[in-house]
């Protein structure tokens, strides 16, 4: 089954010959309307000119999340607002958000792009979706909302949170498929348990789409014997439109439409293209996108790219499971946390000493646990246990409003914590993904 | 009032060794000690014979230390005296947040008490002539 036969089948000259085709005018747009790229071009001496094929592309430089929050909020768009439709924003998890705008060709291009992802791996109109994805700013939940209703899909926009409605819908209702983290999904499946509701035996549900945090087979195996269903991977970011690709059911890599997105590998230290198969940071070009097209921009996710063809015939690049980040991002709860954005809080309050380590760990029910150890400072006085859990729980507070996601705060004795030479290690992930 | 001293320690083993290792070496002797438990750390308060060496040496080892006053009562020995106290407080609307006490050869029983108003609590202790005004020695 295919969404747009046509072109998900085109051979590889065909989809070189329209990303070439496509880059050229890409260029010469972004240098025409947006100060941005102009300069950027210029300060590394190209010109639209100069990008005649596809090997000129690491000409280009590349753009980076840096650069959408230096130019925040519109810095880098290329469309005049009155063009854009809908805005999306990050959670702002480093200091500023990043915001992210669609004209409705945009809205269009990213609903079709889901639309081949979602038929590729087996849903159809038949199909009851739950969208547990948080709807909003977060781009996940209307990324899929607007896909499964284009392609005849009845959706259930339940968002995220809330799980024993999810659980009674899902059985009353009649859910075929789910979208929401994997983590949320072991999260969910447990506590139907205890419910005495069995998603296996009770509920229609047949497939999971699962994305917005790093996750592995041992999971994806996890979900599938606890639940019986088919669990599929999904990939996006919130700068190139949320969810935007998945696997096909062969479930052997993760297809990127070639008319529409242009990839490369490159080495996240040298920046250099590393060979077919090789692992590496994934830089990806926005062929289609009006409002904010982003021209090799730095994902920050390490996978590699396999180009054959795929056993399902579609003929379009897959790229691999996300191995790591590149930088020191770290998705907690599918939520995106910044060490630096910690420390941050951290420095603000006066009783809070300098040194901090931050604990991740991965509970039994799938769900992640956020410790930050904190040394006191050697001016804080302190006569009371109340005194101290006030303390943690300020600073617990604080981290909340600005991660967005729940930390465990210990307060430790000032030394105690480890002190580094060089780059401090501040993190450590226990989790097994 | 008396001075005390408050010590934030972790609740790992060794971690009051560390402290009673920088009070030994310095030769303070301990006359009152209490440690109050909150799960992953505790509060240890006690009330020493050299407060201020005491106090300094704490904060040079890198102990978050601090020095609070106080209120103790001197007592009989005997049945009834804590009593006494604590209900002539709980009639004058005084709330006693932590109480601690000991015996010495100098002393009549001590007991200390930390209290959300110190200025009521001392008419109190006074008009029941055991508010202690000495020095611990």
């Amino acid at each position: 089954m295919y969404w747009n036969p046509a072109i998900e089948r085109l051979s590889t000259e065909e989809l070189e010959e329209i990303q070439e085709r496509r880059l050229r005018s890409l260029v010469k747009t972004v240098y025409d309307y947006s100060p941005f790229y102009r300069k950027r071009f210029r300060d590394a001496g190209v010109d639209p000119s100069d990008i005649r094929s596809l090997e000129d592309l690491s000409k280009l430089p590349f753009t980076r999340k840096k650069d959408l929050r230096d130019t925040y909020p519109f810095g880098m768009f290329s469309v005049p607002l009155s063009q854009v439709v809908r805005f999306h924003a990050s959670s702002g998890t480093t200091g500023k958000p990043t915001v992210v705008g669609y004209t409705a060709n945009d809205i269009r291009n990213w609903v079709e792009s889901l639309c081949r992802a979602l038929v590729s791996c087996g849903v159809g109109s038949e199909d009851i979706m739950q969208i547990a994805y948080g709807y909003g700013l977060f781009t996940g939940g209307l990324g899929f909302h607007y896909a499964a209703e284009r392609l005849g899909a009845t959706v259930l926009p339940i968002s995220a949170g809330n799980t024993a409605r999810q659980v009674e819908l899902m059985k009353d209702l009649g859910t075929t498929v789910i979208a929401c983290t994997p983590s949320y999904m072991l999260y969910l499946s447990e506590y139907a348990e205890e419910m005495g509701v069995s998603i296996e035996r009770d509920t229609n549900l047949r497939m999971g789409i699962f994305g917005a945090e790093p996750w592995s087979e041992e999971t994806r195996k996890r979900i599938e014997s606890k639940t019986g269903i088919t669990a599929y991977d999904v990939y996006g970011t919130s700068e190139l439109s949320g969810p935007l690709f998945t696997e096909c059911a062969e479930r052997q890599g993760i297809h990127v439409w070639a008319d529409m997105f242009l990839i490369e590998v490159v080495d996240p230290e040298t920046g250099e293209q590393v060979g077919e198969g090789e692992k590496g940071e994934l830089v990806v070009t926005t062929l289609t996108k009006e409002a904010l097209p982003l021209i090799r921009w730095r994902t920050g996710d390490i996978t590699y790219v396999e180009t054959d063809k795929c056993a399902c015939g579609r003929t379009h690049p897959r790229i691999m499971r996300i191995l790591g980040r590149s930088d020191d991002m770290l998705i907690v709860r599918g939520v995106n946390v910044f060490p630096s954005q910690i420390e941050h809080v951290l420095m603000q309050i006066p009783e809070v000493g300098e040194h901090y380590m931050i604990i991740l760990d991965r509970r039994e029910d799938g769900m992640d646990e956020m410790t930050i150890q904190v040394e006191l400072s050697d001016r804080v006085e302190i006569d009371t246990t109340g005194d101290i859990l006030r303390l943690e729980k300020k600073i617990s507070e604080r981290l909340k409003s600005v991660l967005n996601v729940w930390a465990k705060v210990e307060v430790v004795n000032p030394g105690t914590l480890q002190r580094f030479e060089g780059k401090a290690k501040r993190v450590i992930d226990r989790r097994k993904i | 009032m008396i001075r005390q001293i408050s010590v934030f320690v972790e609740n790992k083993p060794g971690r009051l060794a560390a402290v009673t290792e920088v009070l030994s070496k310095n030769g303070v002797n301990i006359r009152a000690f209490t440690i109050a438990d909150a799960g992953d750390f505790g509060i240890i308060r006690m009330v020493v014979d050299k407060t201020d060496e005491a106090y300094k040496a704490l904060k040079e080892a890198g102990f978050t230390v601090r020095l609070t006053s106080v209120l103790a009562v001197e007592v009989e020995d005997k049945p009834g005296s804590l009593h006494r106290i604590a209900e002539a407080l709980g009639d004058a609307g005084v709330n006693i947040e932590y109480v601690y006490a000991f015996t010495s050869e100098q002393h009549k029983a001590l007991i200390i008490f930390r209290v959300n108003d110190v200025e009521k609590a001392k008419e109190v202790l006074e008009r029941l002539g055991v508010l202690f005004k000495g020095e611990i020695k």
